[in-house]
């Protein structure tokens, strides 16, 4: 019999430990699973955890591919601290990627260096337009957020595809559905040369900077902590959940917007069918898995994308289907999420007394 | 828990893990073959057929080959990285299977000049980047020919994935080839806007068929409209792979995808160090598009289905021979010439007769 | 006229799995559980019910599988979010994750495998009634269940005691505690129907709807059944007029291509989606009705005062 038995304080070596244990304890696990499918465990983790990044080019991939989950999950987070619910982060994405892409191709022959920063402006712009809409569902007309974000979703990648397969595909392009490339003035420029790490990857720091500010020096920061963890009282306080709902769809949606501008703007460089991989539901776990905190976020994300580098590289050198890599991530994720508990309980093992202190 | 459910299970299990096995082993080998893949192995449709084509490789050149292969990879970001590491990995020869891998491919081909690559479904070439495609058009000619010796409604229900020039090329060449023998025949076309979701394109089916039609085309991955035509009592065809466990009494025959000599060919030719950069477009004659037995049918049709197979493979019948005319009534195609390779690649109009609107 | 029954008989096929799935969900999330993992208890659910068909031959074995294997998979939830306090929103995304692989890994001996669709009820004569027969009487045995479950959910809900003692726990899992309901036990309870239902409704789809077994078959309807699940307000009989709506209007607009309807087909692909939305906005105006639907608790960790 397991029980949990409450701290009177939270651990704060916890807070740090316990993700470390979770990793440990998927290690065991995952060691067991590539054992049974006949891997040597220990190749197996090596690949999944090392492999990716034991040369700068793959420390710079895993950059590029935690870059969109960090600066979608910082905003995500705002708002589930606030209980808003957008799971359409994916949507928002898109019309991100629609909107300054819109402007990439409008202008495909400019130069201009204004043509960037204006692109910038728009994403943001179409995302948090996207996120606006549930906001505007929700206040006005008491329309459930999970539900339209989420339904949004769809339209949104069906909008793109009609764009691409339709008025925006690229004259010189067979008719395959794919949009002209940007002009050079419409990409963003590398930071390191020789990767793909762009501007995109540093605005991602940057997010999380700001974010953590936000959260701990700001008023409305102040709120959302409040909000969260009381919000019973913050009614009483007279917080107004309204303006916290537009507040965070509309911050949410920017960043999911620029994340989704960066991805075209950046590593792939034209608009086409496909733009995302979900990143705006996978940032969801990130958030949760970084706490809520936009540091542990940061984190969360780099995480997360090792691990998608590592199933392809399980899958390239040992030959492992990718169906082990989301059971080996849907692990990972459960041992890292049910780790918070150390940092609020002890594990007591025996029905009443304790026999062992694990924790 | 069911005993034979577990035994299944072990089975697959064990399955994945052997052929795991297998493929990582091989070291300082003539050819390290690596294959990227748009969506998963068990989709049994585009994937599944080149993975397929994968596996022949191992079969027929032994140890002198290996292979690996990323399965699910998105067209977006993360294919570049992908087919960069197939090319880090020590892999000399990569076959990118979607055309939204087309500029990464060709960005990473620049990047290492030694390996060979080969995209499935673009057209951009390099010294170490070559193109490959089928001509399943000329399949679905074949299909069409029996499609309109086989109506009854003279309606034919055809569920395609997106606007695109291979669908609308396959839609165009199917309808010529049923016009070819029965002139009544108009078709419906309904798309899915999705390559795979069984369910969707089951309906799509179902909604096609309560409109009259009584022979079902797909142009999307799975079996289910098939499966829909063999429950209403339609006939249909196959797709990608034979289907015929799916619709015994409602297949007429499949435009099968098989990439098997082809890839096995081009490892050949690293082996042997003729490999050049080409743009290959193979049709039946090579082996690439194949027709799955004829059945379901009289004898006269089932000839007369050979005997246009056979035409197309010798080059006697060009799907698209002149005169051929758009919607809109403007001569596309001039009597007495065929239609280009890059006219059928851009394939963006209906041909006159058809009675649907392609969306722009 | 003779496309009428059809075409019903093709809307209640489109509908089933979304409505078996959100029936379950609904329990959960009135006992203050959101397990977002729906997509993947399904996928399990139809792996599970399509090996086991396969293998033994037996569509009854296989929709049982399939049952346990939904409900394992909500165990896994139910251990992680309510016996660990793990966030739920993230843990049920974990779960699909989880789901996805795991059915893809299992599934990989059964890809291309063929078997009979599940039989559908025949009632000599009446079955064969115009119009109504092959509707009320003509379909397989899941579909009835889906409209016996909703039935049976709602009388739960509203007259029966256990129905009330679930709400409360949705509603105020403190107060029911010191009332004395043991509400892990409950919420236990309620996400492994949650998960059962799920793991049907992904049966419905490998054993009825496309008797097959392809990866990532369900395509979403799990995404599609937990908004339903707010769309109907917590309410079992809007979760069926919710879920028929989904399937009418997808079902109709594949219906509008095939006449040939000029607008291009994304627009008509996005039609369910918005359908969804601008009908939740007209029923939720009313603020104080869906307040008194809406499981208070719902996502919140409980845990017992020492």
């Amino acid at each position: 019999m397991v029980r949990l038995e409450p701290r009177r304080q939270h651990s704060q070596a916890m807070v740090y430990l316990s993700p470390v244990l979770a990793i440990l304890m998927t290690l065991v696990v995952g060691g067991i699973i590539f054992a049974f499918m006949g891997k040597n465990p220990f190749d197996a983790l090596y690949t999944f955890f090392i492999l990716p990044i034991n040369n700068s080019y793959g420390i710079s991939e895993l950059f590029v591919k935690a870059t969109p989950l960090v600066i979608i999950a910082v905003g995500l987070a705002m708002g589930f601290r606030a209980n808003v619910w957008n799971i359409g982060a994916e949507g928002q994405l898109t019309m991100g990627a629609i909107f300054g892409g819109g402007l990439a191709l409008y202008f495909h022959d400019s130069e201009s260096v204004l043509l960037l920063p204006a692109m910038f402006v728009l994403g943001a712009l179409g995302g948090a337009f996207w996120g606006a809409i549930p906001a505007l569902l929700r206040t006005r007309f008491n329309a459930n957020e999970i539900l339209t974000s989420l339904m949004l979703t769809y339209v949104a990648t069906l909008f793109l595809s009609f764009l691409v397969h339709g008025p925006w595909r690229n004259p010189e392009g067979f008719n395959f559905p794919e949009s002209r490339p940007f002009p050079d003035a419409g990409l963003l420029p590398i930071i390191f040369e020789g990767s793909r790490v762009h501007l995109g990857t540093a605005v991602a720091v940057f997010v999380v900077i700001a974010g953590w500010l936000l959260l701990s020096k700001s008023v409305i920061g102040f709120q959302l902590r409040v909000v969260g963890k009381a919000p019973q009282a913050a009614r009483h306080v007279g917080f107004r959940q309204k303006r916290m709902v537009w507040f965070t769809l509309l911050l949410g949606g920017a960043l999911a917007g620029l994340a989704g501008l960066f991805e075209v703007s950046g590593p792939i460089g034209q608009l086409q069918p496909s733009i995302s991989p979900g990143y705006g539901f996978t940032a969801i776990i990130v958030a949760f898995l970084g706490r809520l905190h936009p540091v542990g976020i940061l984190f969360g994300g780099l995480i997360m994308a090792l691990t998608y580098l590592g199933g392809e590289l399980a899958q390239i050198t040992l030959g492992l289907p990718n169906a082990v890599t989301g059971l080996f991530q849907g692990i990972l994720l459960f041992f890292l999420l049910a780790s918070d508990v150390l940092t609020k309980y002890r594990i007591r093992f025996g029905s009443i007394a304790a026999k062992g202190r694990t924790a | 828990m069911n005993a034979s459910l577990v035994k299944r299970t072990l089975a697959a299990v064990a399955a994945v893990g052997a052929l795991a096995t297998g493929m990582g082993a091989a070291q300082a080998e003539d050819v390290k073959a690596g294959f990227i893949y748009v969506g998963p192995i068990g989709d049994h449709g585009w994937s599944y057929r080149h993975d397929i084509g994968r596996q022949a490789i191992e079969a027929e050149l032994g140890d002198a080959a290996s292979t690996s292969y990323v399965e699910s990879v998105p067209e977006g970001a993360d294919a570049e990285r992908v087919i960069r590491q197939m090319a880090q990995t020590g892999h000399n020869l990569i076959f990118t299977t979607s055309f939204g891998f087309m500029n990464p491919t060709e960005k990473v081909a620049k990047q290492f000049p030694n390996v060979k690559f080969e995209h499935a479904t673009g057209y951009k070439r390099a010294d170490n980047l070559s193109t490959y495609a089928a001509r399943f058009y000329e399949g679905r000619y074949v299909a069409g020919v029996i499609a309109g010796k086989m109506t009854k409604s003279n309606i034919v229900g055809y569920v395609g994935s997106f606007p695109i020039p291979e669908v609308v090329r396959g839609i165009n060449s199917f309808m010529l080839g049923a016009w070819s023998v029965n002139p009544d025949v108009q078709v419906k076309v309904v798309w899915a806007n999705t390559w795979y979701d069984p369910g969707k394109e089951g309906d799509a089916a179902k909604a096609l068929i309560d409109q009259g039609a009584d022979i079902m085309v797909q142009h999307t991955d799975s079996p289910a409209p098939l499966q829909v035509a063999e429950n209403r009592g339609v006939l249909g065809f196959g797709q990608a792979s034979d289907m015929i466990k799916f619709a015994p009494k409602a297949q007429l025959t499949a435009i099968v995808d098989n990439w098997d000599k082809y890839y096995v060919s081009r490892a050949k030719a690293v082996m042997d160090g003729t490999w050049e950069s080409q743009d290959t477009w193979g049709g039946i004659d090579s082996g690439m598009v194949e027709l799955a037995p004829y059945t379901n049918m009289p004898d006269d049709v089932k000839a007369l289905a050979e005997e246009t197979e056979a035409k197309i493979a010798s080059g006697e019948i060009h799907p698209f021979a002149g005169p051929i005319y758009d919607q809109a009534g403007e001569l596309r195609i001039k009597e007495g010439e065929d239609a280009t390779d890059e006219m059928l690649l851009g394939m963006d109009w209906y041909i006159k007769g058809i009675d649907a609107e392609l969306p722009k | 006229m003779e496309w009428i029954v059809p075409f019903i008989l093709t809307v209640i096929t489109a509908s089933t799995p979304l409505l078996l799935a959100a029936s379950g969900e609904l329990i959960t999330e009135k006992s203050g559980v959101l397990n977002l993992g729906v997509e993947g208890m399904m996928l399990v659910g139809a792996i599970a019910g399509f090996a086991v068909t396969a293998s033994s031959g037996s569509a009854s074995l296989g929709i049982l599988a399939a049952v346990a294997a939904g409900t394992l998979m909500s165990l896994i939830f139910a251990f992680l979010t309510l016996t660990l306090m793990a966030n739920q929103v993230a843990t049920g995304l974990a779960l699909t994750i989880f789901g996805v692989g795991f059915s893809a890994l299992v599934g990989s001996g059964f890809v291309g495998f063929a078997i009979d669709p599940l039989p559908a009820l025949s009632i000599p004569g009446i079955s064969a009634i115009p119009i109504i027969g092959p509707i009320l009487f003509g379909q397989d045995f899941l579909v009835y269940l889906s409209i016996a479950a909703v039935i049976g959910i709602a009388w739960f809900l509203s007259k029966s005691r256990a129905g009330l003692i679930l709400k409360a726990v949705g509603d105020s899992h403190h107060s029911a505690h010191a009332i004395g309901y043991s509400v892990i036990k409950i919420r236990y309870l309620a996400t492994m129907f949650g998960g059962a239902m799920a793991g049907l409704g992904g049966a419905y789809l490998s054993l009825s709807y496309t008797p097959m077994w392809a990866e990532n078959m369900t395509a979403g309807r799990g995404w599609i059944a937990l908004a339903l699940v707010v769309f109907a307000t917590w309410r079992p009989g809007r979760l069926v007029a919710g879920a028929y709506m989904f399937g009418l209007i997808s079902v109709m607009q594949l219906h509008a291509q095939g006449a040939g309807i000029h607008v291009p087909s994304q627009f008509m692909s996005m039609l369910p989606y918005l359908a969804t939305v601008i009908v939740l906005v007209i029923i939720s105006s009313d603020r104080a009705k869906i307040r008194l639907n809406a499981p208070a608790c719902i996502g919140q960790a409980f845990r017992a005062a020492q």
